[in-house]
């Protein structure tokens, strides 16, 4: 208890985050495997704390350009990274893509499988949550491959938007929808309350980039994006279901 | 500006109004009862129930988006007995954003109607009685005119609160544009999306809408609205 009294005074009394802190913003799927990379990371870099910020990767992009104090950014697609690219927000030195991930649907695990998106356009499936293109990478990979098969105007109607991947996740898991796309590695997280309907061809493979924000002076940065490279790290990566890039 | 974020905007202008008022329509009903309950009747326990009431006021926002969820979600105990036998569903539906603004704008009606109630002079309503008025009867014709302008100062703010509500909806209703997707929101999508076009048209239409919510208030209840007096 005492020790809790103590944390929360530090908490409280501590004022903004020490020069040595490192800043990396991350895309929302990469929450679970990132918090375990970032514990090793500190372990093998002492004096060295990292501090992530997950959102889904269209709001971080627009942190950094509005100048957030961040080292690292890692987005769950090209399309953001190349934006960034264009505004000069990252080194493109520093530039790679670290894993892959596929794009899936999920429903409720005890509610029958829809088997392709045909199935999704019919009446029967009333709701479906997606995240929201414009702000969204599984979004956007959704609505692209939607619009491929001819399907998007029908589905959009049913489209419950969510704010990153996790939300739509979260939406599946209480059952408020009938389905929902998210990455394989969401899927997993879930096993007891959503299962994998479906895999989705996505038109472009869905790959993940991290780079070092430009405006960012830390000498770790550098030293993390290397690290989400080594194996350690891949290995973490694998375990959550990433693929290798 | 497009045309197209033009409308978006009013259409989110509309569901906030839309939103808001019956939000404070049901707050009327809600929160007059339990102010004059707490205002009139001795029961034990009454100061607990009175700061149970009030909680939505202090808790986080996002805490009583969770409690909603849990409860009126399809797989809560009040969610699923809803969607099974009345077929009603409050999760992704305006109808489940006016709950979560009702909640959160309730303490503001509880409250000055306990207040004001409270300030009534017994004597005025016992002599109505003496002189043959029934007790419903003394509650309509003296009690609640008598009461009135504290609870329409909790009532403008109800309605201000209720059309600023965030994030208990964001939670129970979602944000899907023309159906749940209130101004508050729409504001926080488009900072999410970048588009600094529609954010900047939306929080304009917002502050202008607040302006003209507070001198509505000041011409209605002049005396009760805070640094007004």
């Amino acid at each position: 208890m005492l020790r809790r009294v103590v944390a929360v005074s530090l908490v409280i009394a501590s004022g903004v985050a020490a020069a040595a802190d490192l800043t990396v913003s991350a895309a929302a799927s990469l929450t679970n495997a990132f918090q375990q990379i970032g514990t090793a990371f500190e372990a093998a870099n002492p004096g060295t704390k990292v501090q992530f910020n997950f959102a889904a990767s269209g709001p971080l992009l627009q942190q950094i350009a509005r100048g957030a104090p961040v080292d690292v950014f890692a987005s769950a697609d090209q399309e953001t990274m190349n934006q960034a690219d264009q505004q000069k927000l990252v080194k493109p030195a520093t530039r790679a893509n670290f894993v892959s991930n596929s794009l899936v649907v999920v429903v409720p695990a005890d509610r029958p499988a829809t088997k392709s998106l045909d199935d999704l356009a019919r009446p029967a499936v009333r709701q479906v949550a997606i995240g929201v293109p414009a702000i969204v990478p599984a979004g956007r990979y959704t609505k692209a491959a939607l619009e491929k098969a001819g399907l998007w105007p029908r589905i959009e109607a049913k489209m419950i938007g969510a704010q990153t991947v996790r939300h739509v996740l979260d939406y599946v898991a209480r059952a408020e929808v009938d389905a929902g796309f998210v990455y394989s590695t969401d899927a997993a997280l879930m096993p007891d309350k959503v299962k994998i309907a479906f895999t989705v061809p996505t038109e472009q493979p869905v790959l993940y980039p991290i780079a070092v924000v430009a405006a960012s002076s830390n000498a770790a940065a550098e030293r993390f994006v290397a690290y989400v490279a080594s194996p350690p790290a891949q290995a973490v990566l694998a375990r959550y279901g990433f693929g290798k890039p | 500006m497009a045309s197209a974020s033009l409308d978006a905007a009013w259409i989110a202008l509309g569901l906030s109004l839309k939103v808001a008022l019956w939000a404070t329509a049901l707050d009327l009903v809600l929160g007059v009862a339990a102010g004059f309950a707490l205002a009139r009747l001795r029961f034990p326990g009454r100061e607990l129930v009175d700061s149970i009431l009030l909680l939505p006021m202090v808790l986080p926002p996002t805490v009583l988006g969770y409690y909603l969820l849990v409860v009126v979600g399809r797989r809560g105990w009040l969610g699923g007995w809803l969607e099974g036998t009345l077929g009603i569903r409050l999760v992704f539906t305006w109808q489940g954003a006016v709950l979560a603004a009702a909640i959160v704008a309730f303490p503001f009606v509880c409250k000055s109607a306990r207040a004001a109630f409270e300030g009534v002079d017994v004597q005025l309503e016992q002599a109505a009685h003496v002189l043959g008025l029934g007790k419903v009867a003394v509650f309509f014709r003296v009690t609640l005119p008598l009461a009135w302008r504290g609870i329409l100062a909790g009532l403008l703010l109800a309605f201000a609160r209720a059309f600023g509500e965030f994030g208990a909806t964001l939670m129970v209703a979602g944000s899907i544009p023309g159906k749940t997707q209130t101004l508050s929101i729409a504001v926080y999508e488009a900072v999410q999306a970048g588009q600094d076009d529609l954010a900047n048209l939306l929080v304009v239409l917002t502050s202008a809408t607040c302006v003209a919510v507070l001198l509505l208030a000041g011409r209605i209840a002049p005396m009760r609205i805070p640094g007004r007096s």
